[in-house]
């Protein structure tokens, strides 16, 4: 693995996989009494989150913590970042403080990435979430969700399997990210959306794209529901709600045309009644809780893999 | 670990049939030590301890009619030298259904050496419960301890230099044809012998 994680794209398929096995045998960590490994005792871990999240935030924070890291949170709100401080002087901070890695949420597209390339500090950076570019540990987990549920051995398993990516794909960093690491790991991927809503460009991505939900949902071994980002549109992207829910929703009458074992997932948070309806979401396939289970461990794989070893391979 | 080329030119200690008694004498000792398979729980350390201990559960059944619960312990993150390479993969570990809390735990390893693997274990261990017993076996024990840290079964017992590397080949896991063997090798100058 490379130094830091800020694209999908930077991870080759043996990366993938490693990552995959790694967070399999992680994940049976939660069964257990003691819940904590003292692979990472001694380093810090910093979650810098310049954007509103939950999920994420939590997700680093108990992955960094069983791995028995000091974990320090920065949150924009309520931190020298409101008073205007810019993100070169918080990342000198940071590595003043002597931080091992850090996490990035950002809501500008390749914020992650200048703090890797700038020599500002010498730690690791995850991204967590920039704009509307990547998310690759959502990517991950999803991944991950995936190799579990379609019962295969190894995550070399997912290969050929077909993954329906369904609505807001524009605004998605999770969509771009799930794109290309499951095209790297073999699996055929699938766009759908209203045109407004696909991305110009889409075409280079290598994926198949529609705008017909019915013709591609009887095809798919798991679709994976997209949030509407109405906070990132201005303008009209669609008519009505209402008139999306019909198109692009998911409702108990189009999981009825799903094969059997198709899965349903969200990266969350959902926006019940809009991209997906209450009874989709709390059906038996829907995978969504254990989503949020599974984020743990990928991400307990990914700061182990990143920090876990020597910083100076012989 | 890959064995080298050379490996399989290094000079045999034991052979197949040598191993399967050293097994069975184990298996004997841990039944008398024990008094009975009944709160047994064997362990084994990845890769190489894991197929001892299935070996060493199935003669225990055969002679005690009783199947002892078997698992895998993998101990990388617990290793004193993580750091000092790069991240390692992880190994496969499975306790059995029942846990430990209260068993006599048997450690079964291929080859003790400095014992750091064995400290690494127990701090393992820790983790997962709290056992009223720990014993250890192992298959060869090669001397040079750099740790406060003995056998209760050993297989044999192998005079070794530090030069030196132990090579342990089991049909389970080493599928290159050949059967079960212990060998010394002497690694050639710039590889960096020893395993365990």
């Amino acid at each position: 693995m490379k130094r830091h994680l800020l694209s999908a794209a930077d991870l080759t398929r043996d990366d993938a996989e490693l990552v995959l096995t790694t967070a399999a045998e992680l994940r049976s960590l939660a069964d257990r009494p003691i819940k904590k490994l003292p692979a990472l005792r001694g380093r810090t871990v910093v979650n810098l989150f310049f954007e509103d999240s939950t999920r994420t935030r939590i997700s680093f924070e108990a992955a960094a913590k069983r791995l028995s890291a000091d974990v320090i949170n920065f949150a924009a709100k309520g931190s020298s970042l409101s008073k205007g401080e810019s993100l070169k002087d918080t990342a000198l901070t940071l590595e003043a403080m002597g931080a091992d890695a850090v996490v990035i949420r950002h809501s500008a597209s390749g914020a992650p990435h200048r703090l890797a390339h700038s020599g500002w500090v010498r730690s690791s950076v995850v991204n967590a979430g920039d704009g509307t570019h990547e998310h690759p540990t959502q990517a991950l987990l999803d991944a991950f969700t995936l190799w579990r549920h379609l019962g295969e051995s190894k995550p070399s398993g997912l290969e050929g399997r077909r993954v329906a990516i369904v609505g807001d794909v524009l605004h998605s960093r999770v969509a771009r990210s799930n794109a290309l690491l499951l095209q790297t790991l073999g699996v055929d991927v699938t766009l759908v959306g209203p045109p407004t809503l696909l991305p110009v460009g889409v075409e280079s991505w290598g994926v198949d794209t529609s705008y017909d939900l019915d013709a591609v949902l009887p095809k798919v071994d798991a679709v994976m529901m997209l949030r509407v980002q109405r906070e990132r549109m201005q303008g009209g992207f669609f008519p009505t709600p209402r008139e999306y829910s019909r198109r692009y929703g998911l409702d108990g009458r189009r999981m009825a045309t799903l094969q059997d074992h198709t899965i349903v997932m969200h990266p969350g948070p959902m926006v019940r009644g809009m991209e997906i309806t209450a009874d989709v979401a709390d059906s038996d396939r829907s995978v969504i809780v254990e989503q949020v289970t599974n984020g743990v461990a990928v991400r307990m794989a990914v700061l182990y893999l990143l920090l876990g070893g020597s910083e100076n391979p012989e | 670990m890959p064995a080298a080329p050379s490996a399989q030119m290094g000079r045999t200690v034991l052979d197949a049939r040598d191993i399967a008694r050293a097994l069975t004498r184990i298996s004997h000792e841990i039944l008398e030590r024990n008094k009975g398979a009944g709160d047994l729980v064997l362990l084994g350390i990845p890769r190489r301890g894991v197929p001892l201990a299935h070996r060493i559960a199935a003669r225990i059944s055969s002679v005690e009619e009783y199947d002892v619960p078997v698992g895998s312990l993998d101990i990388t993150m617990y290793r004193d030298d993580l750091r000092m390479k790069p991240a390692r993969t992880l190994m496969h570990t499975e306790i059995p259904g029942d846990g430990i809390d209260g068993k006599v735990v048997v450690l079964v390893d291929d080859v003790l050496y400095s014992g750091r693997t064995i400290r690494a274990a127990l701090d393992a261990l820790n983790d997962v419960g709290r056992p009223r017993a720990v014993q250890l076996a192992v298959l060869v024990d090669r001397g040079h301890r750099e740790l406060p840290i003995r056998a209760d079964f050993v297989g044999k017992n192998l005079p070794t230099s530090v030069a030196e590397r132990v090579s342990v080949r089991l049909s389970e896991l080493d599928d290159d044809g050949d059967a079960d063997s212990v060998s010394i090798v002497v690694p050639a100058p710039e590889d960096n012998g020893g395993t365990a």
